[in-house]
């Protein structure tokens, strides 16, 4: 078993800078009824909203080396970023592309990841958004050059420009980029429409190779999605407290804040209770990532068994505990209680990480 | 117990002596192990009490030197390394963590002379005599009566759930004194010779065999007025300050991965192959992320608090743990499967030292359920969380205004 590591779980004052920006930028051009016209097919929010946060702030490249373009911060800030988008439940690219994709190409030297730093392209990892770090990789096939299959449910690909492509070759996981302009991207009507999947197509398209033996780099993609992705459900939970919070001393029954009844009170203690919790596992795998520590797969595993089942518990008592507006489409809580449950499911979901984790830390399941 | 009594000479320069840095310290540490060679335990610990390095974060005189605490650990190493005489804090932990800070900040002068150095030496036991058979959660609600008879206390009642009373020489002990105000303005805090004839100690047995608590029954004990730690009627304030101490006591430390409950069950069920299925792993793996996430945020905790005393966020640590114990105890014995159907001994008795994971399997899952009542029920705990942190209201009260004779019993 690797040993755990003593890092700082809290944050910096620069930390705390950056979340005081995307949450400005976030409170401006992020309205809850327009994320809640996606549903209805109006996406037209989305690009002035992620060029604020790519262009305007610079959050494209955040983890790029400043050397090829980026601005040479750590998963330790993405993570914070990623809290603000959860709590924001944004529809923006920043985990596709920002974070998967820039890590996946981190080892080439491609200048694809210059142009991602710089906001002007979008890059998402084709593979479904269920896919694990540690699961078999679904890949395409290749045939003298050119790449043929589907594959379903990818995230970021509605958003993207260039598709990164796992494909299967004799050697192993070979990734190609392939502009989304030469295949055929159908979005899909999706659980979470504030991170809309889509199928993609590949009918004979030819990609530029980007890597060739590229499964070790895939993998490190996914495990930094899965790593920062507990900070925005960590980030969905705590917005998911505050506003139930609020609402129960506001909403008035039997001459009496609703708040004031233990029966609510205990539950909100225990999602309480959780979201703290959550952030100690969050920032633990932000931290891991952030020092490329030994511990980073069992991080992972602790944040996304961990996160994963908090963010969706914290979203079904603010459902609850709202009452019935908390069923309404007007209010915001279903936006989250969407994300919540597709957060769940992406990356490969609370009982495979344990199931991985039961390996990593030597508790066999036979 | 005459030899404790006897004071500690004050040097007349204390400012001169006081060290300045962590370095200087551990010079004065090694020193006095050099001069103190040889010496039997409880004439050792007393010189070191005086020489200022029991409680290093305590004023001079009362065993330290005003210093960061955070140097406290530094110095217990270098006695710890040396395998010099111990105070043994493990059978002392209510003296040492809720009366010893409780004299200090409120003590006199006089009190705390006498008090502390043979408490930090372990010549003294404390135990704490608060809870009542009606007054658990709601603790301001004793009725233990003490009533003023010229220097001297008239204390008679029953108190319950007092660790250590059995070989306790005093108790920290909350009592009521105006039963005409309301009940948090009615208490005075005392310190009570527990050799008193008056004090009657009985075993109180626990769903485990075993009695680690005792029922005390006091009858007419006769307290000086002199042992009346704080003013007439300030017993609420000083308990309740007593009682934050436990929570940091109770509510854990930062530690290593696998440690406590976790590291039995994950070991037992390392070492029982045949015992495996599918449906123990998945709770074992999910209980197992719940210790890990729990020990996080320790750790967290800790690192915000750097100071030492975390607020009522700590209420919730205590809550996970209750419930990640009481869990894991309860699946380790389906683990054990038909191991699990015998218990090792239900023998009345009492143990010096408690260990949640020690023991067996069936003792440590009856033992855990005792984790969600002892230092504040975890309902209790949902209550602060839900006011303090989150900012809830109250549920509607009639007791905080009423004279306390009037309340319902």
């Amino acid at each position: 078993m690797s040993e755990p590591s003593d890092l700082d779980l809290l944050y910096t004052d620069v930390e705390d800078d950056l979340r005081a920006v995307v949450r400005r930028l976030l409170a401006q051009r992020c309205d809850p009824h327009a994320v809640a016209a996606l549903y209805d097919g109006d996406r037209s929010p989305v690009a002035p909203l992620w060029h604020g946060l790519a262009t305007e702030l610079g959050l494209a490249g955040l983890i790029v080396s400043e050397d090829r373009g980026g601005a040479g911060a750590t998963a330790r800030e993405a993570a914070v970023v990623l809290e603000e988008l959860g709590r924001a439940v944004a529809p923006v690219p920043f985990l596709t592309s920002s974070v998967i994709a820039a890590t996946t190409l981190l080892d080439t030297d491609s200048t694809l990841v210059r142009s991602l730093a710089a906001g002007e392209t979008v890059v998402a990892l084709t593979l479904p958004w269920s896919t694990a770090p540690f699961d078999d990789l679904p890949s395409i096939a290749v045939d003298r050059g050119l790449l043929t299959g589907t594959m379903t449910s990818v995230a970021g690909a509605v958003e993207a420009d260039v598709l990164l492509v796992p494909v299967a070759t004799d050697e192993g996981v070979a990734l190609y980029a392939v502009s989304s302009e030469e295949v055929q991207v159908t979005p899909i009507v999706s659980l979470d429409m504030t991170r809309q999947l889509a199928d993609v197509c590949f009918s004979g398209v030819a990609g530029e190779l980007m890597l060739l033996d590229a499964e070790t780099a895939v993998r490190r993609g996914l495990e930094a999605g899965c790593a920062l992705l507990a900070s925005e459900q960590l980030g969905i939970a705590q917005w998911c407290l505050e506003a139930t919070v609020a609402y129960v001393k506001d909403r008035r029954q039997f001459g009496r804040a609703v708040g004031g009844f233990q029966a609510l009170k205990h539950r909100l203690a225990d999602v309480y209770t959780g979201v703290e919790s959550a952030a100690a596992a969050a920032r633990y795998a932000a931290a891991s990532l952030a020092a490329k520590s030994d511990d980073l797969s069992v991080a992972c595993g602790v944040a996304q068994s961990y996160c994963s089942d908090q963010a969706v518990a914290a979203a079904e008592e603010a459902v609850q505990l709202h009452g019935g507006i908390g069923m309404t489409w007007e209010h915001p809580a279903h936006l989250y209680l969407k994300r919540a449950k597709a957060d769940q499911l992406a990356l490969g979901g609370p009982g495979a990480h344990r199931r991985q984790l039961a390996d990593l830390v030597g508790i066999s399941a036979s | 117990m005459s030899p404790v009594v006897t004071r500690p000479r004050h040097r007349s320069s204390a400012a001169d002596d006081r060290p300045t840095d962590l370095a200087e310290l551990c010079r004065r540490a090694a020193d006095f192990l050099d001069d103190h060679d040889g010496q039997d335990s409880a004439t050792f610990l007393r010189a070191r009490f005086d020489a200022g390095l029991a409680w290093v974060g305590y004023p001079e005189g009362c065993g330290g030197w005003g210093l960061p605490l955070a140097w406290q650990s530094e110095v217990d190493r270098i006695f710890e390394e040396a395998g010099s005489p111990s105070n043994r804090p493990e059978v002392n932990d209510i003296g040492l963590g809720m009366a010893a800070p409780t004299i200090l900040t409120f003590g006199t002068d006089e009190q705390k002379r006498r008090f502390l150095r043979p408490l930090w030496t372990g010549e003294e036991i404390w135990c704490q005599l608060f809870s009542e058979p009606g007054a658990g959660s709601d603790l301001a609600n004793v009725s233990t009566r003490a009533s003023r008879d010229g220097d001297e206390w008239r204390v008679t009642g029953q108190k319950v759930w007092t660790s250590r009373a059995h070989n306790a020489q005093f108790a920290i002990l909350l009592a009521r004194t105006d039963a005409d105000v309301p009940k948090h303005q009615g208490m005075t805090y005392f310190l009570c010779d527990m050799t008193d004839p008056g004090i009657d100690v009985r075993p109180l047995r626990q769903i485990t065999g075993e009695a680690e608590f005792n029922e005390v029954f006091l009858t007419d004990v006769r307290i000086p007025d002199s042992r009346r730690l704080g003013a007439v009627g300030d017993g609420w304030k000083i308990a309740t300050a007593t009682l934050a101490n436990e929570r940091v006591h109770i509510g854990g430390q930062g530690a290593a991965r696998e440690t406590g409950m976790i590291g039995v069950v994950a070991a037992t069920w390392r070492r029982c192959p045949d015992r495996r299925a599918p449906d123990l792993h998945d709770r074992l793996m999910e209980l197992w992320v719940d210790a890990e996430v729990s020990r996080l945020s320790g750790m967290r905790l800790q690192q915000k608090s750097t100071h030492g005393r975390p607020g009522p966020e700590g209420a919730a640590m205590k809550l996970s743990f209750a419930r990640t114990n009481q869990r894991l105890t309860g699946l380790e014995l389906e683990i054990l499967g038909e191991d699990g159907l015998r218990y090792s001994d239900w023998t009345l008795v009492r143990p010096e030292e408690v260990e949640l994971t020690g023991r067996d399997a069936g003792y440590r899952y009856l033992r855990a359920k005792g984790n969600s009542i002892e230092g504040g029920t975890s309902e209790v705990l949902r209550n602060i969380i839900s006011e303090r942190v989150l900012g809830l209201p109250s549920e509607p009260r009639v007791d905080k205004v009423s004279p306390w004779k009037e309340l319902a019993k």
